[in-house]
């Protein structure tokens, strides 16, 4: 701790130089954060979907749409426990940016096969009393500011009223919160029986349906007999993991991971040279200082401490900073408005982002470091 | 335990060369000196004759080819790098000719420099501080950073620098080399003080006749070898 005040009296020698060092580095570490939250934002559906669960949509696409008597039929395949069905809706709320999912569904099965949905007993049996009942997940709820009791227009892009009107009128009857973290709480739900009455076309289509498997371990094989049981017919099966599916429909732009630690990597080296060359600058400059300190009787390992320690001291103080902003940045919620809506700064990489902290130091600092160390105190007196 | 032959520092057939590309440069031939304990000795001598060489091998900063340096009865040549550092902490004083002061310290954390390799508390080390500025008349100094201070303060806080360890001997280089006059004579007035009110042993390598006679005894380098007179 006594050379503490020594370290931080060369921080501050060049303060402008120091200062654009540490912002360098704050602004990677805020970098870091945001990609760290965006790609567990788009990896969040595969680690908190269901191991028992399948999704089965139509072979060619998920915009194909699939015949409702199929779910007593999936319900009839060995291995199978329960289905449902769930459909895109599409709509808008107010403004096309205001985006969130919205499903029409059977209440009562959907929240059986997503226990993670948590409602109230009271709230689910209003929903059942309630045809124009809605429920909507806690973070959508906070977003637009709706409670139980509120009217909420939305106007539809895919289905109109068989009436032609495009604006669907629901009452919130309650608000669901996650059993998780990572559990989605930006969807709203509706009821199927509403919704395909009062639609003017595609009666008794359903968007894909949700299975859960009676043994996750059998999970491949029941996938398999669905898609058998629906080949050759009008509208063919794909059946897969809900992991699986979660992941093909982030990766439909590219995989994701690669390229966030493709940027990442450059931006890191980049911080790399920048905070490499300040501290083969501070070393340089101070070639005279740095032998005073050996002529005084500091050891080479002493004063290579004491560069390494400069470099740690500014890689720390702009890196944990960074992911203290970062942090708060991202606590303030999904930048996307609802693209991304599990949107957090997981607790995994902020230790990851400490760890290369201490890494980025270490690497700007070792090579001035060990040139300082092994400084000849004659040679370089003789140079000042 | 005292030098050989009761001289504090014994330099014996010590030669140092060095190179320049493929020439060899020999500054010091086979040089012989003895510094008994308590001198106040000055080294003289052109540019180049190897004046601040010497220093540095006798305050264990560089090596010689060949010979022994012995300060104290330890031979300072055969020392690790790591044993010669903690040595120099333990023994040696400098004075630098450009005060060579950390301009981001205040005058009291650059003379607390040495005392940080030490086993002091915070407080006893601030004692040593006071008392080292105190001796060199800049106790109300102590928080000025070098910039702050003239020539001759700096050269006075390097002093306090050189003695706060209270080293067995104080090596200055040139430490009138940067100053006018009357800083000269202040810091001369200084280090004989030191000299003969608290028995230090003083090298002092310098150009100027009238820092040289401040000293109990002069020698001349040139060509590599010591003389009592100034060669021609």
């Amino acid at each position: 701790m006594k050379f503490a005040g020594l370290v931080w009296a060369n921080l501050k020698r060049k303060k402008i130089r120091t200062l654009l060092t540490l912002l360098s580095i704050l602004v990677a570490f805020v970098l870091f954060g945001y990609l760290s939250a965006i790609t567990r934002a788009l990896a969040q559906g595969v680690d908190v979907a269901g191991a028992d669960r399948l999704v089965v949509r139509h072979k060619v696409s998920i915009i194909q749409f699939l015949p409702e008597n199929y779910e007593s039929q999936i319900e009839q395949i060995p291995g199978v426990a329960e289905a449902v069905h769930a459909t895109w809706f599409g709509g808008i709320y107010q403004k096309p940016s205001n985006f969130f999912p919205q499903l029409p569904v059977k209440p009562q099965e959907y929240l059986s096969m997503y226990p993670e949905f948590l409602l109230s007993p009271e709230e689910k049996a209003r929903w059942l009393e309630t045809r124009t009942g809605a429920v909507v997940g806690r973070a959508t709820a906070d977003r637009f500011g709706w409670k139980v009791g509120d009217r909420v227009p939305i106007q539809a892009t895919i289905w109109t009223h068989d009436d032609g009107q495009k604006t669907w009128d629901f009452d919130i009857v309650g608000i669901y919160d996650g059993a998780e973290r990572g559990t989605d709480t930006t969807v709203f739900l509706f009821r199927w029986d509403f919704f395909d009455e009062a639609r003017d076309w595609g009666e008794g289509q359903v968007g894909w349906y949700i299975v859960r498997v009676k043994d996750p371990s059998e999970a491949a094989a029941v996938a398999k007999r669905i898609d058998d049981q629906f080949a050759n017919s009008p509208a063919e099966t794909k059946a897969e993991t809900e992991g699986a599916f979660v992941q093909g429909f982030a990766e439909q732009v590219g995989n994701i991971g690669a390229i966030m630690v493709a940027i990442l990597a450059a931006v890191f080296f980049t911080i790399l040279l920048v905070a490499g060359n300040t501290m083969a600058y501070a070393v340089r400059e101070r070639t005279g200082e740095l032998a005073v300190l050996k002529a005084v009787g500091f050891t080479d390992g002493q004063v290579l401490g004491l560069v390494l320690a400069e470099a740690l001291a500014l890689s720390s103080l702009g890196g944990l900073l960074g992911l203290g902003l970062g942090w708060f940045l991202i606590s303030l919620g999904d930048p996307t408005n609802g693209a991304l809506p599990i949107f957090y700064f997981p607790a995994r990489d902020i230790v990851l982002g400490a760890v290369l902290v201490i890494a980025l130091g270490v690497a700007a600092g070792i090579f001035p470091a060990l040139q300082a160390g092994r400084l000849r105190i004659a040679d370089a007196l003789r140079r000042l | 335990m005292s030098g050989t032959n009761g001289n504090l520092v014994q330099v014996e057939g010590v030669s140092k060369f060095f190179r320049r590309g493929s020439e060899e440069i020999h500054v010091l031939e086979g040089l012989d000196l003895q510094v008994p304990e308590g001198e106040f000795l000055a080294l003289m001598g052109p540019s180049g004759s190897g004046k601040s060489t010497l220093l540095n091998l006798i305050g264990g900063l560089d090596r010689p080819n060949k010979g022994e340096v012995t300060v104290k009865g330890e031979r300072i040549d055969r020392l690790s790098e790591r044993k010669l550092a903690a040595w120099r902490a333990r023994h040696v004083g400098l004075v630098f000719q450009f005060y060579n002061l950390l301009p981001v310290l205040s005058a009291a954390r650059n003379v607390e420099l040495p005392l940080l390799l030490t086993h002091l508390s915070k407080a006893e080390r601030r004692k040593h501080v006071e008392s080292a500025l105190g001796v060199v008349g800049l106790s109300h100094r102590m928080r000025h950073l070098p910039g702050e201070l003239s020539g001759g303060e700096q050269q006075r806080v390097g002093i306090a620098r050189g003695i706060v360890t209270d080293p067995t001997l104080i090596l200055c280089d040139e430490p009138t080399g940067d100053l006018d006059r009357k800083s000269g004579d202040e810091v001369l007035d200084l280090l004989q003080a030191l000299n003969r009110e608290h028995k230090k042993t003083i090298i002092m390598v310098t150009h100027d006749p009238h820092a040289a006679a401040r000293a109990s005894r002069r020698l001349y380098l040139d060509k590599g070898q010591l003389s009592t007179e100034p060669m021609e």
